[in-house]
């Protein structure tokens, strides 16, 4: 299987990445190398064998519906580039 | 192909919901920070859901039961085995850069709720659910359009809350019916303690998408693009939204003749002030969300006893419960459906009086009139009704006994509201005793003396004329009850000696 630079600029762009013409190339050639070597596993018959939803084998990993404290705000926000003390600031969301 | 529901409509219109209910857990899904709303931005936020690198997800045991619930009350078909997986997209109020929700085995599906008009406008409509997960909710971005370009802030309170998703299939034929089944979802979750489904707090938020199917001359179906609708805050703007919807579409279709595939499915948002909806962003194909199982969390399995066991727990649904009051009450639908949408604990009451007054008509008047008209002008619920059902009851009783007539009986119950007191105390205090059977008589007696013009009328066949009578008792005690003294009155003069 080969993908096209299409392809690969279109999961750039899904994944927030800008990449350059000569990145794109470079990228188009590693990505279908490991496209192309995972899809060796297409050559296993699968057919009988149920999907792996999770590699370990547990279930039902649950927590009680207990409260515990929360960080307080200026915790919270500490890190943000950009805060006001109570909120993290962000570049205008208009619209949806 | 679906039947047409509306016979002056040259189509017929397609409607299916999605509808999003947060739970009503006291923390959220994968952390214990509480699940609340109103608190100050940001103070509810620890590392997993702020997605803080090396924290992880645990998942919340009471959501996932009430999740289940809520599926097994729509009729779904619980899944043994389920998992989560990772839905990615990039949005401020969505710090992991993707949303934990369901994608191929979600834990429920293919369940069924029927939209009921009560007053009949339209045959009840049985709508498919194509299925029902669990994911997280985002947090919240506010912009003060005020503010030009200034910043928009973003509150992750309520990131990571849970969140239960309810996908029905298109088997909604008009705005009406989207409506009424809105109405019974939010109902039946609020039964079940599931969600409170404020939709002002957005604890319920509905997208409707809609097209319609519009028969040509050559006798093909034409089917207009499906749109989602979006912005909707009340069940009200919905049927507005789709109402305006449905016309535009239609217009659009006789303007462009665009169908379904020719052009790509739009989202449009509500106006609720104009009155209209207005094109947004192209919807993103499904596969752009890249959803891959979430590593972080295992699978939950069911065994069949259990999803048996909680079928064998859930509570009367709404819809049963009206049907019971019905037949057990002999009341009208109408009643039934008025008590019912007003919650369970005010249905217990009207129980409550309807056994102790024996008989479930005069309960209902009472609760249609004098108990829920108290309950709006105070805008209290039933739990915070000053008079008991027990208290209530007395005064019915009273009533029923001929101790006094109904609209008296109405003004001490309005007292006993507006004081608290007992029945017994207020009859007292108003000095509404009730009129002894000589007292009465001996009144009656008086009266037929008094008023030989009456008599005489009654004598030559006017029975009418006795309500002069009842008039006068009124005005000497106004604890009589008419009926007794016309009663009385009638049989005094009956005994006359004919004139």
């Amino acid at each position: 299987m080969s993908l096209s630079r299409d392809d690969v600029a279109k999961v750039a762009t899904l994944a927030r990445l800008a990449l350059s013409e000569d990145e794109l190339a470079q990228m188009t050639s590693e990505l279908t190398k490991i496209v192309g070597f995972v899809s060796l596993l297409e050559e296993i018959d699968t057919s009988n064998v149920e999907p792996l939803a999770h590699p370990l084998g547990t279930t039902n990993v649950f927590r009680e519906d207990e409260p515990a404290p929360s960080l307080p705000v200026e915790l919270a926000i500490a890190t943000a580039p950009k805060q006001d003390g109570e909120c993290f600031l962000v570049p205008a969301v208009l619209g949806d | 192909m679906p039947e047409p529901t509306d016979n002056a409509a040259p189509y017929t219109t397609v409607i299916g919901l999605e509808v999003h209910v947060q739970l009503l857990t006291k923390t959220k899904l994968f952390c214990s920070c509480e699940n609340r709303f109103g608190a100050p931005p940001n103070t509810l936020t620890c590392p997993v859901c702020l997605g803080l690198p090396g924290s992880l997800p645990v998942m919340n045991r009471e959501a996932f039961r009430l999740a289940v619930r809520a599926a097994t009350a729509l009729d779904c078909t619980i899944a043994e085995f389920t998992k989560w997986d990772r839905k990615n997209y990039f949005y401020p109020d969505l710090p992991k850069g993707y949303q934990v929700s369901q994608f191929d085995l979600p834990f429920s599906e293919h369940g069924q709720l029927e939209a009921i008009d009560p007053k009949g406008a339209f045959e009840p409509r049985m709508v498919r659910i194509l299925r029902v997960h669990l994911e997280e909710d985002a947090g919240k971005s506010m912009h003060d359009e005020s503010a030009g370009t200034a910043d928009s802030r973003i509150d992750l309170n309520r990131t990571g809350t849970p969140l239960l998703e309810i996908v029905s299939e298109p088997d909604l034929r008009s705005p009406a019916e989207a409506r009424c089944w809105l109405g019974e979802l939010r109902l039946l979750l609020v039964y079940l303690g599931v969600s409170d489904c404020n939709m002002q707090e957005g604890s319920l938020r509905v997208d409707a998408n809609v097209n319609l199917h519009i028969p040509k001359a050559d006798g093909s179906l034409a089917k207009t693009p499906i749109v989602e609708i979006k912005n909707m805050n009340s069940f009200r703007s919905v049927e507005r939204a789709l109402t305006y919807e449905v016309v535009r579409q239609y217009e659009e279709w006789q303007a462009t003749g665009k169908e379904l595939g020719s052009a790509p499915k739009q989202t449009r948002g509500w106006d609720d002030a104009a009155g209209i909806t207005r094109g947004q962003r192209h919807k993103e194909e499904s596969s752009d969300y890249r959803y891959f199982p979430e590593p972080d969390l295992v699978p939950v399995t069911l065994t069949v006893d259990e999803i048996a066991a909680i079928r064998e727990g859930m509570p009367e649904s709404p819809r049963a419960l009206r049907k019971r009051l019905e037949e057990t009450w002999k009341i009208p639908a109408y009643d039934a459906d008025v008590l019912v949408g007003q919650g369970r604990a005010l249905v217990e009451y009207f129980e409550t009086l309807a056994r102790l007054v024996d008989d479930g008509k005069v309960a209902s008047n009472w609760m249609q009139q004098d108990v829920l008209r108290t309950l709006n002008e105070q805008g209290i619920a039933i739990d915070a009704f000053p008079v008991a059902a027990a208290g209530l009851a007395d005064v019915i009783g009273r009533v029923k006994k001929g101790d006094f007539d109904t609209s008296r009986g109405r003004e001490i119950f309005a007292e006993m509201i507006a004081s608290g007191r007992s029945a017994e105390e207020v009859v007292a205090a108003m000095g509404i005793a009730a009129v002894g059977d000589d007292e009465l008589m001996a009144l009656c007696r008086e009266l037929v003396e008094a008023n030989p013009k009456i008599v005489a009328d009654v004598q030559s066949g006017k029975q009418q004329a006795a309500g002069g009578l009842i008039g006068q008792a009124k005005k000497k005690n106004p604890n009589v009850n008419p009926g007794q003294v016309r009663g009385l009155c009638l049989k005094i003069i009956g005994e006359l000696p004919a004139p």
